[in-house]
Formats: structure tokens, sequence, C-alpha cells
């Protein structure tokens, strides 16, 4: 980020310095949630109970530093003024730290629904079923947040790009799920909450896109939130041989 | 000569002082300027230009102070220049209605029309120019007579009235676009100086409106008003943009943010970029521009 958004190259030190510390707590945030959801992810699919246990109830953490750098970017509004670069870069983190709250959230979900899980059977082997959605969810998010992290706006675009594939794998496993109530109804409450762990991966999967596309914003200037995936290539992704 | 007359030479005089007064930088600035072939970023021209600058070339002595400046004033706009303290701004400011001429040393080479038409050409009439150009300063400078005076000056000098009546209305009139006359209306033969800051450069603007002027020209017109004031002259520009085109320097960004529709940056002499004010301010195209608005070192 230092490399392209120069927030160390202030006549003011003391504004160097609220930026670094904006930047360091947006990406610790970002850390703590990719944290959350790989350990929901795997409460869920190894039927840890204790794992589960800990993600449905340390959202806390995540909501305290949203609480915080809420407030840091709102005083760096009504004392800096800022503008051009600086100013996209509030408005990003602003609406960046809202989707990763809402991770963190479904994180929190997912946990909850895990601890169910584990609580009420012994482990099933359809507890797994999520778990290659789970992974390609949670490899986009770690690139969305090193997208944002490098100010990448490529690998942002193409990292958007794979939403269409996480709601594909979602809707086969939505479709799996129902087989297998129909081939053992009296486990159907179990499925569902599974499925219900399926759904909040794939939100987590939108809010990533949405982390994406505040990079474009950030980068380029251009609110890409409501252009479809081909107009944002066509915009930003120089055509190639 | 009685002692209520001010002659045209008394009114120079106070414009070449304040001409001087904020004029040190620029002599200096020549030093870093160099002479070579660039572009600015951006659109300078616009399709209803009231005033046109091509390729203008500012000199103090041998010292370029303007480089190669292409800009259109639009019709009705509120244009605002921008830059580091001696980055020509307040020069090109002053070669739109000929101030420079006070200044022995300045030479002005290129092209500047109003309305289609040459200011710098052999015939033009300078105080005639000027009326149809205002300028309204930095440090607010009322002349020492009554506020009445103050006003009706311009407007008698120029034959705009033919009687008494006449020129009371003009003088209520002016006062009223200046958002003043409600705050004096009691006190016309009072002493322009005595009034507060604000109120005196409403004052200046009120006698810059007097004459009806096309383009207003307003040198950092805040910078020696408190917030209040500020605030008061800034909503003033707003509705005064309805009848006149503005060109405003300010060495204040939010102010350049809040006015203006277009905004011009210079740097070391030279346009740099130029465009919607939205889009200065919140995606600049040059990274000079960037660097300066965003307060990082240059």
């Amino acid at each position: 980020m230092d490399d392209k958004l120069h927030i160390d190259q202030h006549i003011s030190q003391t504004f160097n310095k609220e930026l670094e510390e904006l930047r360091s707590k947006v990406l610790s945030m970002g850390g703590l949630v990719e944290r959350q959801c790989q350990s929901a992810l795997k409460a869920l699919v190894d039927g840890d109970a204790g794992l589960a246990e800990v993600v449905a109830t340390s959202d806390h953490e995540v909501n305290q530093l949203e609480v915080e750098i809420n407030a840091l970017c709102m005083e760096i509004l009504a004392r800096r003024q800022p503008a051009a670069s600086d100013l996209r870069l509030i408005l990003s983190v602003i609406r960046m730290i809202s989707d990763l709250e809402r991770i963190g959230d479904e994180a929190e979900k997912i946990g909850r629904l895990a601890l169910q899980l584990a609580d009420s059977h012994q482990k099933q082997s359809f507890y797994t079923e999520p778990g290659h959605l789970g992974e390609s969810v949670l490899a986009m998010l770690h690139g969305a947040l090193d997208a944002f992290a490098r100010l990448d706006v490529h690998a942002a675009i193409g990292i958007a790009a794979r939403d269409p594939q996480i709601d594909g794998e979602f809707e086969s496993l939505t479709r799996l799920m129902l087989t297998h109530i129909m081939e053992e109804p009296h486990r159907v409450k179990s499925m569902l909450r599974v499925n219900w762990c399926a759904r909040s991966l794939e939100r987590i999967g939108d809010h990533a896109v949405n982390i994406c596309e505040e990079v474009v914003f950030l980068v380029k200037g251009s609110d890409v939130r409501h252009l479809s995936l081909e107009e944002i290539q066509k915009r930003f992704l120089p055509a190639r041989l | 000569m009685n002692s209520h007359a001010t002659t045209v030479d008394e009114m120079l005089t106070r414009s070449r002082e304040a001409v001087a007064g904020g004029d040190k930088q620029q002599v200096e600035i020549g030093d870093q300027a160099e002479i070579s072939g660039y572009q600015t970023v951006g659109i300078p021209f616009v399709e209803n230009a009231k005033m046109s600058a091509r390729n203008v070339d500012v000199y103090y002595d041998q010292k370029q102070a303007i480089t190669d400046v292409s800009l259109d004033i639009g019709a009705n706009e509120v244009i605002a220049m921008i830059g580091p303290s001696g980055c020509g701004k307040s020069t090109f400011l002053r070669t739109l209605n000929r101030m420079n001429d006070i200044i022995p040393i300045c030479k002005v080479t290129g092209d500047i029309t109003l309305d289609g038409e040459d200011i710098y050409r052999g015939d033009q009439d300078t105080v005639l120019l000027r009326a149809r150009v205002g300028m309204v300063f930095q440090k607010p400078n009322p002349f020492p007579k009554s506020i009445y005076e103050n006003v009706a000056y311009g407007p008698r000098i120029h034959g705009l009235a033919h009687n008494k009546a006449e020129l009371d209305e003009i003088v209520e009139k002016s006062l009223r676009r200046a958002s003043l006359f409600d705050e004096v209306k009691d006190q016309l033969d009072k002493p322009g100086t005595g009034l507060s800051g604000g109120q005196q450069q409403r004052l200046c603007i009120a006698r810059a409106i007097a004459v009806s002027p096309e383009v207003i020209l307003m040198d950092e017109p805040c910078s020696a008003l408190d917030p209040i004031a500020t605030a008061r002259i800034e909503e003033l520009i707003d509705e005064l943009k309805e009848k006149y085109t503005i060109a405003i320097v300010t060495h204040s960004m939010q102010q350049a943010a809040r006015v203006s529709q277009r905004t011009a940056y210079f740097h070391l002499g030279k346009l740099i970029e130029v465009g919607d004010t939205k889009e200065i301010f919140t995606m600049p195209a040059h990274e000079l521009t960037e660097n300066y608005i965003t307060g990082r070192f240059g």
C-alpha cells in the first residue's frame, strides 16, 4: 500500500501516523476475520465442538475493531478534511469494515450451527460437504484482503470474477443436501443446518467481492459496485492478446 | 481638488499598493521556472467562454512568472485557481484585467480576450476594461469615504446614473446584492473603514458590482476574514455567479472545493491541471495536483 498511496508522504507527520494506524487496524481486522472464517469451517467439517464454541463467542473482537476504525475515520474526516486518494481511502475503509464485520457475523453463525451439529450427533459424513465451497470462499477472502493490501486492481477483478462459480457451487450443494434429506428424512434438521452454513459461506464470498470493488474504487476512483463483471473487466483490464 | 474627491490617480495608487503588497513571492519565482514544453492535464477550454487566455507568458524583467498558460473562463461559472505560493495564480488573475500594467517591469505575451476581443490591443481603455472585469483584493480596501460614496464612486465616474435617485438605486441594489444593505442601511454616511473586516470585504464586492461588471476577479478574498465572514462571502459568491463570471484565487483548498465549479492547479508558473472541481478533489489526474491537495511533499 505504501508504494502506491504514499500515505507516509504528507507534510504532517501526525497525519501520516493516523493513516498508518488506520491501515494497520484494517489489515489486522481483515486477518482476524479471516482466522474466524477458517476456524468456523474447520469446526464444521471436523465436528469440533470446542472450536465451534470459540468461533461462536469471539465475534466481539471484530465488532470492537469495527467501532474503533469507524471512530478513527470520523476523526480523520473531521480534523483533516482529506481529499483525493486520502478521501478515497477513508471512504473505502468505512465500507470495507462493514463488509468485514458482516463476514465476522457469518463466521459466528457457522460457529453456532457447527456447535449445534457437533452437540446433537456423532460426526456425520455430510458435515464435510461444504468443505470445498468453504476453501474456495476462504481463498477469495484471502485474495481480496491481499489485493487491498497491495492495491492490486488486476488481482481484485480476478477474484471478483470467481463469484459466479461460488454461486454455482452453492446451488449444487443445496441440491445435494435435498437428495440427502430425501434419503434420510430423519436427519432433515442437521442437513438444513449444514445448508445454512453453506449459505453463510456463499454470503462471505459476496462480501469478498465487495472488498474487491472497494480496491477498484480506491485505486481507480470509480464506483463499480453496480456494474456487471464484464463491464468492470472491459473498463479496467486492458485487453490481453 | 476638494477633500471628498477621489481621483483616478488615487484609486490607482490604492490598487498599486494592494498589488505590491501581495506580490513579493511572484518576483522570485522565475528562479525555478524553466522554459520547456508541457501539456496541461484536463480540458482548459469551455464552450461558452467569457474570457480566453491563449499561450500566455508573463515576465517580471528577465524572470518568467507564467509559462504558456491557456485557459478559458466560462460564462457564469466560478473557477478557482489554486497552487503553492509563487505558482503564478495571482499573476495570471491580474493579467485578466491588466492589473499587471501597474508594474513597469511586467511583460505579458500571448492572447487574452473578453467576449472574443483582445484586451491587450492598443486602443483598449483599461479603465473601461476594469469596469467590465472588476477585482476584489485579499485585504478589504474601502476608500476612506462613506459607505455610500464607496459604492457610488464607480457608477458616478462611469456616468451610469443620471440623477441622485438613480444613483441611490444603484447603491442600494449593489449593497443588497452584496448582502450588506440590511446591516448598513442606517449608516450609509458613516466611513466604510469603520465596518468589520467581513463587512468591509462585502462593501468592496458591492463597489465592484456597482459598475455592472461582467467578470469579477477575487484574489484571496477571505484570507483576512473569520470563518463566519468567510461563509457569508462564499454564500455571496454562489449567488453572484447567476449574474457574473467569477475567477477566484485562494490558498484554502476547502474554499476552492466549496465555491467553484472548475479548478485550475498552478505550479511554478505552469497550468498543471484543470477540470471539474469534484474530479480534481476526488480523483486528480496529475501527481503534482494530488500532492498539493492532499498535503504531501511535492
